[in-house]
């Protein structure tokens, strides 16, 4: 039993995540694509258009004109859209999987905390990119280790970040950081991101730094971060621990580790490539967690969590 | 060309890296008061890669921001305070933080292909009043018409001056020339140049920006700084004297601030040289800044420093990516290990 769903803004993301439902998902049925461009000024429509989807082009207005065809809806506009649309999906009864780093609703991370979310909420945030791709990490080594602090560094290809994010980056990092300690589990995160412009571009490439007690049982946290890695794998293919947790204690550092030791963990993420390059992991498992989430909630037995009415 | 450059002394901003980030403020305040009292221009402080630099990945500094700026600004009495910022290291938080300690120029650098993500950032600066300078690292990694292009997007966005900074000591004379030249034509606003010295061109690379229309420049007391260290400035100070510049601050004063304050506080392993390492930053085209980081990584994994720099240099890596290092020398390591096995 598949639950209906639309996609709002059809950009990079949203049109990746178009061709990843109909290649891949048979819980989501996408019914509707909707953007504020006519067909004809939208590459993203016009590619609704040929896979048969159908299509709007009033933003909001076409939402509300539709809203009966589906139960759950991808806003994949940005912060400032989705702040001023997050009340009328609410109205109008739809979850919404909040692509943008609005963030109206919760952090939500598949792998760690979807479970805990849905039900209490219908608008669920899935952070950053960088934030999907580490925060698991920080949580595998969290439940083994008590994480005092962690860092994610990201490093994504230029070409794959667009505008928004450029001009925003402060968001990124701040949400990213929030996310490092709402979610993962430290009690102080940081989050810093690289663009680099090398050609062909790189992979996504992350590092997560956590500070832990140096009694750490390393085994177990490497067995842990190997496990969340398999679970990210069911719906993030690409995604790879390419070094795993190796410690660095005091003499490997040049500053003051007063007694901890830091376990430092890299991944890299490679896209599906479906509509996106495949160095364009960032924007994949972004996709990719919107589309594991739509899927966790449509196999909610309650009725109530994607329901047509939301007077539950 | 100017006749009165200004001086920016960095000893406390990229001298940091030369010490793993490890002055103390009463350090700070020693040094920021001999420069004040050698009448420098600028004094710039932060962590070396800038405020929010303080991390496991670059190194956790001794003191936060605050208290480095609360122990240098009292020291100043004319000179002027700068702190440096890197969109994605930091954030416009650091920048608000700045203005309410004393800052007087906030610096925003990015790669030099990526200056559109420093937009909001020199809004804030200018929103606060204070002087906002756009800074272009890796300069020698895109052409001359590319680095004009990204500094046209800092002038738009309200820098007062835009630097081309040679972060890894990599541009010989005429790659200076080229680029300060472009710039100082194409601009109209200030040029600056930061210069370090892998490939022993420091000085001489600053001068022949200076010749081409550059108005500001950097230096560090005694040439501390990333890789083989900046522009020494008491030397900068002198050979700009003797090419007929008229220079602010007192060649003695930078001198003593120099040897009697700045030099107890180094060491054999602090004090940068110009040795095979650093060398090969230059060469290679590496950021200065992955020295210490690659001999730290090359200890740990046993693997050549060099062979690390070269690897880092082929695969174009950037400012800021210095987690990379501990994968390249893993995976040397491991190449080295099956070498050996065959």
């Amino acid at each position: 039993m598949g639950v209906s769903a639309a996609i709002v803004g059809p950009g990079n993301i949203g049109t990746d995540l178009m061709y990843k439902i109909l290649d891949r998902s048979d819980a989501i049925d996408l019914e509707r694509v909707i953007g504020i461009f006519p067909v004809e000024e939208s590459d993203g429509l016009q590619a609704a258009v040929e896979e048969g989807i159908g299509v709007g082009t009033e933003g909001v207005d076409s939402v509300r004109e539709h809203a009966d065809e589906f139960d759950l809806v991808f806003d994949a506009t940005s912060a400032h859209v989705h702040e001023q649309q997050a009340p009328v999906y609410d109205e109008l009864g739809l979850f919404a999987v909040d692509l943008t780093p609005a963030a109206v609703g919760p952090y939500v991370v598949p792998v760690v905390n979807l479970d805990d979310v849905v039900g209490g909420t219908r608008n669920v945030n899935m952070v950053t990119c960088g934030g999907q791709a580490t925060i698991p990490i920080v949580h595998a080594v969290d439940r083994v280790a008590d994480v005092g602090y962690a860092e994610m560094v990201s490093h994504i290809a230029s070409k794959s970040a667009g505008p928004g994010t450029r001009q925003n980056i402060d968001k990124f990092t701040q949400t990213t950081s929030a996310g490092l300690e709402e979610v993962g589990g430290a009690d102080e995160g940081k989050a810093i991101i690289t663009l680099n412009p090398a050609e062909p571009p790189i992979m996504m490439r992350n590092t997560v730094h956590t500070r832990v007690a140096e009694t750490t049982d390393v085994d177990a946290v490497r067995d842990s971060v190997s496990r969340i890695a398999e679970e990210i794998r069911s719906y993030v293919p690409g995604y790879e621990v390419t070094l795993e947790p190796t410690v660095r204690d005091q003499d490997d550092v040049g500053f003051d580790l007063d007694g901890d030791v830091v376990l430092s963990t890299q991944l890299e993420v490679e896209g599906e490539g479906q509509h996106l390059p495949p160095y364009a992991g960032n924007l994949d498992i972004m996709t990719s967690a919107a589309l594991g989430t739509a899927e966790r909630i449509a196999a909610q037995p309650n009725e109530a969590v994607v329901g047509g009415d939301s007077d539950d | 060309m100017t006749d009165s450059p200004r001086l920016v002394d960095m000893t406390l901003r990229d001298g940091m890296h030369a010490v793993d980030h490890q002055f103390t403020p009463d350090q700070m305040a020693d040094v920021a008061s001999a420069l004040d009292a050698a009448d420098m221009d600028v004094v710039e402080v932060s962590h070396g890669d800038g405020m929010g630099g303080s991390s496991i990945n670059y190194g956790v500094s001794a003191a936060d921001t605050e208290a480095y700026l609360d122990a240098v600004a009292p020291e100043l009495t004319d000179t002027e305070l700068s702190v440096l910022l890197l969109p994605g290291i930091g954030t416009v938080e650091d920048l608000d933080l700045a203005a309410d300690h004393g800052a007087d120029i906030c610096r925003i650098a990015t790669h030099v292909t990526e200056a559109d993500i420093s937009e909001e950032h020199f809004e804030y600066v200018n929103e606060r009043g204070l002087e906002a300078n756009g800074l272009l690292m890796l300069s020698h990694m895109a052409p001359p018409e590319t680095v004009l292009e990204q500094a046209k997007l800092m002038e738009e966005y309200g820098a007062e001056a835009v630097y081309v900074m040679d972060s890894a000591g990599a541009l010989l004379p005429q790659d200076v020339r080229d680029r300060v030249g472009l710039l100082t034509d194409e601009l109209s606003i200030d040029v600056g140049f930061h210069a370090h010295n892998n490939l022993g061109l420091a000085i001489g690379n600053t001068l022949a920006a200076l010749d081409e229309g550059a108005v500001t420049v950097d230096g560090c007391l005694r040439g501390l700084g990333a890789g083989s260290g900046n522009a020494q400035m008491e030397v900068l100070v002198g050979a700009l004297d003797r090419a007929g510049y008229d220079v602010g601050p007192d060649l003695y004063g930078v001198m003593d601030a120099a040897e009697d304050v700045l030099l107890p506080m180094l060491d054999d392993d602090t004090m940068p040289e110009l040795d095979n390492d650093s060398l090969l930053l230059g060469y290679a085209g590496v950021y200065s800044s992955f020295l210490r980081h690659a001999r730290r990584a090359g200890e740990q994994y046993g693997v050549d420093p060099r062979d690390i720099i070269v690897e880092l240099g082929e695969m174009e890596v950037v400012g800021g990516q210095e987690d990379l290092i501990t994968d390249v020398a893993d995976r040397l390591a491991h190449e080295g290990a099956a070498e050996a096995d065959d």
